[in-house]
């Protein structure tokens, strides 16, 4: 239910508009049970005829800050070069502002439309009023109204007093465009951050700085829980510029989005806290997470995944068909913990004066930090104010605002402004982590090769734990990429076993689907070769016909990312279709291999968005993998800013290959062993794919997700690559682990 | 890679040494007295507050901080102060005056940056490259580009910018 409102008020933008100028805001009531009514996004036109648009959603690099705002552009018929774009402080009234799940363009697109669509109707009335017309015959064309029969033109600007006082539209009233008047939407526009990222002008939260500020540099329990002991600040308060150690209260489990505690070291830059903050001597009281070691965690994952488990999905009798089967193959998957590590670590900037806090962040999630903090500091959350500055990258890390509370108690207990900037160690000792996983698979062929049977198995501690330390099964988990597996199998079970977390678990760009998309995929190309078929011919025979599923039929709890499948249908007809084109555009059928080339193939539907991969192998004598191409045929729904669209499964590819070839994050003794890109390797230009090729599949429907669903399909398809070049069968992460010669 | 040289490398003398160091930033006379020790990249952005260079490892691994030091790319956080007395440092905001450097006008044309946080290193990177190699191959863009991480994973953008930049056929 969406509702548009006129509005008088000129504090919403902080009184940028001048008198007379419209502003109107307009809001999404996503939950209809709430009485409260949430805008979730505010347009305004001055009289000098300028347009600002507020971005209530964070940038990490999709362009959402300007791909939301194009679309009310497009339908207000706004002149791009006009528009101003501000950004959002954290506040309720715009509807989710938590930027991830790949949701911003198909929670807000209609919304966002509607609201240009309306603005372009109130001035196209309020020319036909100046004129004594019929509105009608007034139709707004790049930032100006012109009257048809006449020819005659007046600008915005001139019409932004007399449109403010328009009384609203009846919501059938408003006219949203045809695709063929789009302007922008469909088409793209630079982002607006463009200049100043290639002149270094953006600010991110790394940036942020207001005047009497301190630098902070915090140490904290290395192990999860543990408890200060005792410390000795002499050293670290003879550091040039350090002034002083504050005792941060450690955190309770749950630990949720809380400061972890520690001693932080205060300084008058960066580098002295820092220096500082090496120099002190802390003891620390591990506490019961210092069991926790890789090695031994792992075999008790996969020994959980070898037993019967609690089942999540099941249609026929799989172990009737298990009995008398002409062929049986089994597999036991593996993926190890990962870390966000975006290239901007966590930093916030928090000023606390008279019981209020301003906060600057680089934050994903800016309403959580005002939960987060508000908590934090025991005050009103209408006492704490978000500015969200340009995010250097996100991937999940930084919709948990553990940081940015960190600042503001810090703040508080300085008495100054503090700016905390976490080190690459901080970074990845102190993630949330992407989890680590066992899947179990087993399979029953009949003598045509056809799988009669599928019996699947996950285990890995969950996300829940990170928020209820007791949860030990999967939740949203699930739904992603393991409830779902598309395949036309008459006898299907999926099982989920337990396992206790030992560190704080969190999301990570695609979350589940990348262990689940491995585990699966890599075995559909196992039957396939086991059926001595061409893998992506026995993937579309096995994924039957073109049909639109509904898991509630085999007792399945999916959630289809929170949308209707009425709406977001899970549609294999369209899973079929990515599949050929990518298969096509690739050259799948003529492809050329042998001395260490190879070619791997996989597809995943991951945020209600369908993708193929087909990825291109070289594997020299000394066993070094390179990746000469990947071609991904995406069907995100349409797409409405299409180069940016593009860009983020380009990016995908890469961050998939770092996934599948070089991470992996440690613990032993319930400490995290890595700590910067030695020996946490992300995929640099020379071992990324070469050339990713995005081949966009109109597949009609509303627009889907973009951030995420090209992640998952990569690991598998490298992995199978490598089968093909090799006959080895990689059923772990990451590649770099294992000898491919 | 880059490879400090030994007169870079932080010594051991902590911040006991006072003495003023002298260097010019994107051409303007700067003066210096605090710890010697303390890394250029934070001189940049604490205290003459130009923030376009940025963190991102702290031990010369990504690149985020690259830098000119008299004509040549230098990772900013591995380069104490002390080191860079009566030196030309140029850093991202000094590269063109109006961001009409052949490298940032490629840069917009590609649209490279997703979230942009690497990108001040990529082009300063790819700069010191254009300098010595006017027509770079790709395995000498992958040779030079290597030590610059991109998280988001513009690297095919970046190879194509820096062609472009170099009029060499992308």
């Amino acid at each position: 239910m969406n509702r548009i409102e006129l509005t008088s008020r000129r504090d919403f933008l902080n009184g940028v508009f001048s008198a007379g100028a419209l502003i109107f805001a307009t809001g999404a009531e996503a939950d209809v049970t709430k009485a409260t009514w949430n805008p979730s996004v505010f347009v305004g036109l001055d009289t000098d005829g300028s347009v600002t648009i507020v971005a209530h959603r964070s940038e990490m690099g999709t362009g959402i800050r300007t791909s939301l705002p194009m679309v009310v552009a497009d339908e207000m018929e706004a002149d791009w070069s006009r528009v101003r774009v501000e950004q959002a402080l954290g506040d309720l009234k715009y509807g989710s502002q938590n930027t991830d799940g790949s949701c911003s363009i198909r929670d807000f697109y209609d919304i966002m439309r509607e609201t240009g669509a309306t603005a372009r109707l109130l001035l196209e009335r309020a020319a036909g009023d100046q004129w004594k017309v019929s509105a009608s015959d007034c139709k707004a064309r790049n930032h100006e109204v012109v009257h048809t029969p006449s020819g005659r033109k007046i600008g915005f600007g001139a019409l932004a007093s007399a449109a403010a006082k328009q009384p609203l539209p009846r919501k059938e009233e408003v006219q949203l465009k045809t695709a063929a008047e789009f302007r922008y939407i469909g088409k793209g526009v630079p982002s607006v951050d463009l200049k100043d990222i290639c002149t270094g002008r953006g600010i991110y939260g790394f940036d942020a700085r207001v005047p009497g500020m301190v630098y902070a540099s915090i140490e904290r329990p290395p192990v999860l829980g543990g408890k200060l002991k005792s410390f000795d600040d002499t050293a670290a308060k003879q550091v040039a510029g350090v002034t002083r150690t504050v005792v941060l209260e450690g955190a309770q489990p749950p630990y949720g989005f809380q400061a972890l505690g520690g001693v932080a070291v205060i300084a008058g830059n960066t580098w002295a806290a820092s220096e500082g903050r090496k120099k002190l001597k802390v003891e620390w009281e591990s506490g019961p997470h210092a069991v926790f070691t890789s090695e031994t965690y792992k075999k008790t994952l996969i020994e959980t995944a070898s037993q019967p488990q609690k089942v999540v999905r099941s249609v026929g009798d799989v172990d009737a068909a298990f009995t008398g089967a002409a062929k049986i193959v089994e597999a036991n998957y593996y993926t190890p913990l990962l870390a966000h590590a975006p290239m901007e670590p966590p930093a916030a900037l928090a000023d606390f004066r008279d019981g209020k806090v301003e906060v600057w962040a680089a934050t994903q999630n800016p309403q959580a930090v005002l939960t987060t903090v508000s908590k934090a500091l025991g005050i009103k959350e209408t006492d704490v104010t978000c500015h969200v500055t340009l995010l250097g990258g996100g991937f999940g890390r930084k919709s948990k605002p553990d940081y940015v509370a960190e600042a503001a108690l810090l703040s508080k207990k300085v008495g100054k402004p503090v700016k905390i900037s976490w080190t690459r160690e901080e970074d990845i000792h102190f993630d949330y982590f992407h989890t680590t996983s066992a899947m179990y698979f087993k399979a029953a062929l009949d003598s045509s090769g056809k799988p009669s049977a599928w019996l699947q198995r996950t285990v890995f501690p969950p996300i829940g734990s990170t928020f209820d330390e007791k949860e030990q099964y999967g939740g949203g988990e699930l739904s992603l990429g393991f409830l779902d597996v598309p395949f036309d199998v008459p006898n299907f079970r999926a099982e989920n076993g337990p396992a206790q977390a030992h560190l704080r678990i969190g999301w990570l760009r695609s979350v589940a689907n990348i262990y689940h998309a491995f585990g699966i995929q890599s075995f559909i190309d196992e039957l396939a070769h086991a059926a001595q078929k061409d893998p992506v011919e026995y993937w579309l025979a096995t994924l039957g016909a073109p049909r639109q599923l509904d898991l509630a039929t085999q007792n399945a709890k999916y959630t289809n990312y929170g949308k209707p499948l009425a709406q977001y249908p899970l549609d294999t007809g369209r899973l079929k279709r990515v599949v050929e084109v990518a298969a096509e555009r690739s050259g799948w059928g003529n492809r050329k291999t042998g001395s260490g080339r190879a070619w791997g193939f996989a597809a995943h539907r991951s945020f209600l968005t369908y993708v193929a991969a087909v990825v291109q192998i070289e594997i020299d004598p000394a066993g070094k993998l390179r990746i000469p191409r990947v071609d991904m045929a995406v069907d995100c729904g349409s797409s409405i800013n299409p180069d940016r669209v593009k860009s983020q499964f380009e990016g995908a590819a890469v961050f998939g290959a770092s996934v599948a070839m070089m991470g992996e994050i440690t613990a032993a003794d319930g400490r995290v062993e890595q700590g910067n890109f030695n020996n946490y390797p992300v995929a640099r230009i020379n071992e990324a794919p070469y050339e990713t090729h995005v081949h966009l599949v109109e597949g009609g429907g509303p627009p889907t997700g973009a951030g995420e669903p090209g992640v998952p399909p990569m690991a598998p398809a490298i992995t199978n690559a490598i089968f093909a070049a090799t006959g080895k069968r990689l059923r772990e992460l990451p590649i770099k682990k294992q000898k491919l010669v | 890679m880059i490879r400090m040289p030994a007169q870079n490398r932080p010594s051991g003398s902590g911040g006991k040494i006072t003495l003023m160091i002298r260097l010019k930033v994107n051409g303007a006379s700067k003066e210096y007295a605090g710890d010697p020790a303390m890394p250029l990249l934070w001189y940049l952005r604490d205290e003459l507050q130009l923030t376009g260079s940025k963190f991102g490892c702290g031990m010369g691994l990504c690149g985020a901080c690259t830098v000119h030091v008299n004509g040549e790319a230098a990772r900013s956080c591995l380069t104490p102060m002390q080191s860079v007395s009566a030196k030309q440092v140029l850093t991202i905001e000094g590269l063109s005056t109006s961001g009409d450097h052949p490298l940032q006008k490629a840069w917009e044309q590609h649209n490279v940056p997703q979230c942009g946080y690497c990108q001040a290193g990529q082009i300063m990177q790819a700069a010191s490259l254009l300098k010595t190699k006017p027509k770079p191959t790709d395995h000498d863009i992958d040779e030079a580009m290597q030590g610059n991480i991109c998280r988001c994973g513009t690297y095919q953008r970046i190879r194509e910018a820096i062609k472009t930049a170099a009029g060499v056929k992308a």
